[in-house]
C-alpha cells in the first residue's frame, strides 16, 4: 500500500507518521507542499506540527498551499485522506471536515495521555480494532472543537463523530474532556468516511517503550483495510 | 459604557504574523501587499458612564495588563 | 556622525580605562560604529573578562569528549559514529522584561547554537527560578515563561524532556531562565566556526535584521534620531516557526560540502559571529553592510552591526557553491545574500554605501580583549546546628510530610511540563517528572538521558560544597535512569562580579564544579556564565545550573522511580547521618536557615553511583530514584505517589532520631526496589563492594507506614503534592 504524507514548512510530525507508517508496511513517500502534484497513493496523510508557524488560525494557510487542491481532488474522489492535529486542523480550514478546533479550554498546551471511544466502526479507520476505548497521546494548544449546531446535528445523523474524549472504561462526559471539546469529539469524519480528521496522535504510541501501544492498533487496522 | 482598544506591535518589533500572512497574501496573488502587521482588538465593558473616567480606567489596563509597553503600542478608540 | 568621547563610552558600558586602552590600541578615537563592536565584543558576555581565568580551572577533558568550552555548543561521543551537541544558557534578563519573548528567544538561541554544529536537536530542557511565590511578579512571570518555552520549542518539534522549576526571594528582581538542548549528529560531520581560506564568500541567511535588541546603546540611539521610543525596541522577538525553516535549510545544506564554518548570530548578533570566526581562523574578514537584509529603514551600519534580531546565521562557503545554497534557502523561503568574504588583513572591515564604516584589527576585539583578576573573598563554612530533643518533640511525621511535599520547591510541576510538548519525534522513553529525561537514539538500541539541576540553598550556604553538590545531584539522576553519565554544561548565574562576596561565590562553586567533575569523570564541555543577575544591589543566590547527559547502551535497561510491584524490598544505598542544616525540614519545618550544607563525599558518590548502575545493568532491581531534597520519606511518597503503591517502612536502627533519618538530606544515596527472589544477589553485590546500605521497607498495600509514628493513604499525600501549583496559579 503506498501512503503520502504531505510536508508543509513547519509540518513537525512528518518524520513520527512516516515512521508509523513504514513501521506498520505502508510504502510511504513525503511529498513537498509546493509540489504540483501527489504520486499515486492509497493514502494521504498530513501530520501534525506547526504549518506556517499556525499563524492568522491553525491550518489556515496551509489551507491555501499548492499541493491543496490535489489533496481535495483526491479526497473528493474517495480517496482516502487523515489528518492528525495540525493536519485536522488543515482540513477543517479547508472544508473537507466540517467544524473548527479552537484553543483549548483552559488556554494552555496540553501534552499528555488520554483515552478516546470510538464511536462508528463502519469505515476503513477503525474496522477491525478490537478495542472500544484506545489510549493515545495529545499535544496540541488548539483542540477544542466547535461546531454549529446545524452541523452538529447533521454529522450526529451521518454518524460523522469518529472518537471522543473519555475515562478508561469509555465515559466520554466532561470530567473526561481535556480541551473543552463539544460533545468530547476528538475525532470526525467526512460525509462518506474517506476522510477522518483526528487531534491525538497514534503515531506517538506505537510500541512498548513509547507507554502505549494503542497506535499499533490503528496503524494495524489500517494496513488491513486495503 | 464600551470601549474599544487596539493593541498593536510597535514599529519595528518583528512581527512573525504579519510577515506570513503577508507572504501567503502575495502567494495567493494579492501582489500590492507590501506589509501586514497584526495586532489585538478589545472590547470592554466598564461600569461607569464617565466617558472621560472610563477610558483613564482603560488605559490604566492598557498600561498594567493588556499590552506589554516594551513591544506593543496600545490605542483607545 | 557622533563625535565619539568618553562619555559615550561610558553610556555604552566601558570603563574609562577600557576606553582609554581602544583609543591606545587603535591610536586615534574609533568612530561610533567601531566602539559599538568594541563595547559588545569586550562586554561581560562575549569576552567573559571577569570569569575567563577562573573557567579555565574547570575539567574539560575525557576520553569522550569531542570537543570542549569554546565553540557553539559541547560534543561528546556516543560510540558507532553517533555524537551529542548540547549545551545550556541563560536568557535572565530579556525574560524578567518581557517573560514570554525572552524565554522563547532563549530557547530560539540555545538550539541555534546546536544545529549551528550540524546537530538535530532531539530534546530540550530548563531551569527556570523565580521569585517568592508570594511575590507580585511571580505568577505572570512563571505563566509567561512557561507559556514562550512551550510556544517556541512545541512549534520546533523538538520535546522538552525534563527540567527544574525552583521559587526563592533572592529571584524576587532578577529571574533565570536557563534553556538546555541535545542535538544528534555523526561524528564526522560536525561544523565548527573557525573560517578558513581566504576570498571565500560570506553569506547571511535566516531572517532579516531589525532595531531588535540593540543594548548598552540607548543613548546613542537617542543621539541619532529624537524618536527614541520608536527605535529602540530592545526585546527581540522570536519566530520558531523560521527556526524551523532555518533548522532544515540549514540541515539540507550541511549534508552536501560547501560550508567551511558556520556561526548563529546570537549576543551581539553580527558583530560577534563575524568576528569569532575570523579570529579562530587567524583571518581578516570584509562586510558590506548595505548588503545586510534589512528589516526596518534607515539602519545604520552601528544598528546592523549590533542588532539581536533572532533566527539569523552566519556562513562561510567555498566559491562557487553560492548558487547551489542560495537554492536551499530560497526553497525555505528564507533571507540569502553574499554579504562580504575572508581576507588575509586580520582586520574586520566594514562598507557602507561604498564607504569604509569602521576598520580594527581582530586581535583588538578577542586577544586583547579586557582580563580582569577580580577580588574575591573565600566563604566559611558555617557551624553546625546541633538540635535538641524538645524541638522535635510536638512534631508529627504525617504532618512534617505533608507540609514539606507541598513546598513550592518540591511539589509537583505538572503544571508545567503538560505544557511542553514532551513526546514529538517519537522516541521519548522517559517524561518530564522523573529524575531525567531519557530520548531514544533515532533507530537505535542506545538512548541518552538527560536533566539540569541546581541548588542554590546550599551554594549560598557554603559555595564550594554546593558547587560539588550539584554535580553530584546531577550524576546521581543519570545514574537513576540507568544511564552512565557523561558530560555536563553549567549556566553559571551570579551577582555582580565587582563586588568582592559575589565573585568568590563564582570562584568558589566554580572550584566546587571542577573537583567533582574530574572526580567523578563528569567533565564540563560548554556553558556560558551570567552575571549582574541583581536588583537595587541585591544579588541573586548563586545559581550555578547543571545540565547533565548520560548514555544507556540498551534503552531496554532505563528504569524509572514509580514502585512497581507489592512484595518488592526496598533499600537505602548510602549512609544516613541525618544532616538537617539547609535541609527543607530545617527551613520548612524548624525554621533554622543557617548552617553548612550535607557534605559531599566523592569517595562515596562515586562509589554508591556505580554499585546502583551496575545493579540495574545486571537487571537486579526494578526502580530506582536518588534521595534529594526532602530526605527519604519525600523521596519515597514521590516513589509510591507515581507507583500508585503503600510501603511499610521497617524501624530504623541508627544513632539518629526518625526526623533526622527522613527528611535528612545527606548526599550519595538512592533508594531501590528488589524483588524477593534478587534480594540475596543484591545484598551479596553490596557486602562484597562494602558499600552501606539500609533495609528501608516492603511495597505494600496503599498507604506509607512507620510503625505507630506515621500512617497515611497515597491518595491524601497526593492531593497535596499535586495540588500546589495548579491552585497557584488559578489564584
Amino acid at each position: 500500500m503506498k501512503s503520502s504524507v504531505i510536508i508543509f514548512p513547519g509540518s513537525n510530525c512528518d518524520r513520527d507518521m512516516d515512521v508509523a507508517l513504514k513501521k506498520f508496511g505502508f510504502k510511504n513517500q513525503m511529498v513537498w507542499h509546493n509540489d504540483d502534484e501527489i504520486p499515486k497513493s492509497d493514502l494521504i496523510v498530513l501530520p501534525g506540527g506547526f504549518s506556517y508557524g499556525d499563524y492568522l488560525r491553525c491550518g489556515s494557510i496551509a489551507g491555501k498551499s499548492k499541493i491543496i487542491k490535489s489533496v481535495i481532488d483526491f479526497a473528493n474522489s474517495g480517496g482516502l485522506v487523515l489528518g492528525i492535529c495540525n493536519g485536522f486542523q488543515i482540513l477543517t480550514e479547508t472544508g473537507l471536515l466540517p467544524g473548527i478546533l479552537q484553543q483549548n479550554k483552559y488556554l494552555n498546551f496540553i501534552c499528555k495521555n488520554v483515552f478516546v471511544k470510538i464511536k462508528n466502526k463502519e469505515n476503513k479507520f477503525f474496522k477491525d480494532i478490537k478495542k472500544e476505548v484506545l489510549e493515545l497521546h495529545i499535544a496540541h494548544n488548539e483542540g477544542n472543537y466547535f461546531c454549529s449546531n446545524d452541523e452538529l446535528k447533521s454529522i450526529e445523523d451521518n454518524d460523522q463523530i469518529a472518537v471522543t474524549y473519555c475515562d478508561q472504561k469509555g465515559n466520554d462526559d466532561e470530567e473526561n474532556n481535556p480541551n473543552g471539546a463539544l460533545k468530547n469529539i476528538a475525532g470526525v469524519f467526512s460525509k462518506n468516511k474517506n476522510i477522518l480528521g483526528m487531534m491525538p496522535h497514534p503515531e506517538r504510541m506505537i510500541d512498548q517503550y513509547l507507554s502505549g501501544e494503542d497506535g499499533s492498533l490503528f496503524f494495524e487496522n489500517l494496513i488491513g483495510s486495503f | 459604557m464600551k470601549v474599544k482598544v487596539i493593541v498593536t506591535l510597535k514599529n519595528g518589533v518583528l512581527d512573525p504574523q504579519g510577515k506570513a500572512i503577508q507572504q501567503t497574501l502575495n502567494g495567493m496573488s494579492f501582489d500590492n501587499v507590501s506589509e501586514v502587521r497584526q495586532g489585538k482588538y478589545f472590547d470592554i465593558e466598564v461600569k461607569e458612564s464617565d466617558e472621560i473616567k472610563a477610558k483613564t480606567q482603560v488605559e490604566d489596563m492598557c498600561k498594567k495588563l493588556l499590552a506589554n509597553l516594551v513591544i506593543e503600542d496600545y490605542k483607545i478608540l | 556622525m557622533i563625535e565619539v568621547n568618553e562619555k559615550i563610552a561610558i553610556e555604552h558600558g566601558l570603563k574609562k580605562d577600557e576606553y582609554k586602552k581602544i583609543c591606545d590600541l587603535l591610536k586615534r578615537t574609533p568612530n561610533i560604529t567601531e566602539l559599538g563592536v568594541f563595547s559588545a565584543m569586550w562586554n561581560e558576555h562575549c569576552s567573559y573578562k571577569s570569569s575567563k581565568r577562573h573557567l579555565k580551572k574547570l575539567h574539560t577533558k575525557g576520553k569522550q569528549v569531542i570537543q570542549g568550552p569554546g565553540e557553539n555548543a559541547g560534543v561528546v561521543d556516543i560510540d558507532d559514529n553517533d555524537a551529542i551537541v548540547f549545551k545550556i544558557e541563560s536568557h535572565n534578563h530579556p525574560s524578567f522584561i518581557e517573560p514570554y519573548q525572552g524565554a522563547a528567544t532563549g530557547v530560539g538561541g540555545i538550539m541555534r547554537d546546536v544545529f549551528t554544529m550540524g546537530a538535530r536537536p532531539i530534546a530540550n530542557l530548563n531551569s527556570i527560578h523565580f521569585g517568592s511565590p508570594d511575590h507580585e511578579k511571580t505568577r505572570n512571570l512563571l505563566r509567561g515563561v512557561v507559556k514562550g518555552i512551550g510556544g517556541y520549542g512545541n512549534c520546533i518539534g523538538v520535546p522538552t524532556i525534563a527540567g527544574q522549576t525552583c521559587f526563592d526571594e533572592s529571584y524576587n528582581g532578577n529571574i533565570l531562565v536557563n534553556a538546555m538542548t541535545l542535538g544528534l549528529v555523526n561524528k564526522n560531520k560536525i561544523f565548527y566556526s573557525k573560517a578558513a581560506g581566504v576570498n571565500k564568500p560570506v553569506i547571511y541567511v535566516g531572517s532579516k535584521t531589525g532595531r531588535d535588541g540593540i543594548h548598552g546603546a540607548s543613548m546613542a540611539s537617542a543621539i541619532f534620531d529624537d524618536k527614541i521610543e520608536e527605535k529602540k525596541p530592545t526585546v527581540q522577538v522570536g519566530d520558531p516557526f523560521t527556526e524551523k525553516l532555518l533548522l532544515e535549510a540549514c540541515l539540507e545544506l550541511m549534508a552536501g560540502k560547501s560550508i567551511i564554518s558556520i556561526q548563529d548570530m546570537g549576543a551581539a548578533g553580527l558583530t560577534s559571529s563575524s568576528i569569532e570566526m575570523a579570529s579562530k581562523g587567524d583571518l581578516g574578514i570584509e562586510i558590506d553592510l548595505t548588503k545586510v537584509p534589512c528589516r526596518e529603514e534607515n539602519m545604520t551600519p552601528y544598528e546592523i552591526m549590533l542588532s539581536e534580531s533572532q533566527e539569523r546565521m552566519l556562513i562561510v562557503l567555498e566559491e562557487g557553491k553560492e548558487k547551489e545554497a542560495k537554492k536551499i534557502f530560497d526553497k525555505w523561503n528564507l533571507d540569502f545574500a553574499v554579504i562580504g568574504k575572508t581576507t588575509d588583513s586580520r582586520n574586520i572591515e566594514l562598507f557602507f554605501k561604498n564607504e569604509k564604516v569602521a576598520e580594527i584589527p581582530i586581535d583588538f576585539l578577542a586577544e586583547n580583549a579586557p582580563m580582569y583578576d577580580r577580588k574575591w573573598i573565600k566563604s566559611e563554612l558555617p557551624k553546625k546546628n546541633s538540635f535538641s530533643k524538645d524541638q522535635f518533640k510536638s512534631l508529627k511525621l504525617g504532618e512534617c510530610l505533608n507540609k514539606i511535599l507541598q513546598d513550592p520547591n518540591i511539589s509537583d510541576k505538572e503544571w508545567i511540563w503538560s505544557q511542553y510538548d514532551h513526546t514529538v519525534m517519537g522516541d521519548t522513553i522517559q517524561r518530564p517528572g522523573g529524575d531525567a529525561g531519557v530520548v531514544r537514539v533515532h533507530g537505535t538500541n542506545k538512548a541518552v538521558a538527560a536533566a539540569v539541576d541546581s541548588s542554590a540553598t546550599y551554594c549560598n550556604a557554603h559555595p564550594l560544597t554546593g558547587g560539588k553538590q550539584v554535580v553530584c545531584e546531577s550524576w546521581r539522576n543519570m545514574i537513576s535512569v540507568g544511564a552512565k553519565p557523561i558530560a555536563i554544561t553549567n549556566c553559571l548565574n551570579f551577582g555582580n562580579p565587582e563586588k568582592e562576596k559575589n565573585m568568590g561565590e563564582f570562584v568558589e562553586c566554580v572550584e566546587g564544579i571542577s573537583e567533582a567533575s574530574k572526580y567523578l569523570n563528569y567533565p564540563v564541555v560548554s556553558g556560558n556564565v551570567s552575571f549582574y543577575n541583581e536588583t537595587k544591589d541585591k544579588g541573586i543566590k548563586p545559581t550555578p545550573s547543571i545540565g547533565g547527559i548520560g548514555l544507556l547502551a540498551n534503552y531496554k535497561k532505563m528504569i524509572t522511580m514509580e514502585l512497581k510491584n507489592n512484595g518488592n524490598y526496598l533499600f537505602v544505598i548510602g549512609k544516613t547521618e541525618g544532616h538537617l542544616d539547609q535541609s527543607v525540614f530545617a527551613r520548612n519545618i524548624l525554621s533554622k536557615f543557617e548552617g553548612p550544607p550535607p557534605e559531599v563525599n566523592l569517595f562515596n558518590e562515586k562509589q554508591n553511583g556505580l554499585i546502583t548502575l551496575k545493579l540495574i545493568n545486571n537487571n537486579l532491581i526494578e526502580t530506582c530514584h536518588d534521595v534529594s531534597l526532602g530526605g527519604i520519606l519525600t523521596a519515597l511518597s514521590k516513589m509510591s505517589i507515581k507507583g500508585n503503591k503503600g510501603i511499610n517502612i521497617f524501624p530504623i536502627n541508627g544513632l539518629v532520631n526518625k526526623f533526622q533519618y527522613f527528611f535528612g538530606e545527606d548526599q550519595g544515596r538512592y533508594i531501590i526496589e528488589i524483588k524477593q527472589e534478587n534480594l540475596e544477589n543484591v545484598e551479596k553485590i553490596l557486602k562484597n563492594d562494602s558499600i552501606h546500605f539500609d533495609k528501608l521497607g516492603l511495597i505494600e498495600g496503599n498507604e506509607i507506614s512507620y510503625g505507630n509514628d506515621l500512617k497515611i493513604s497515597i491518595d491524601d499525600i497526593k492531593q497535596g503534592y499535586k495540588k500546589w501549583l495548579s491552585e497557584y496559579m488559578v489564584n
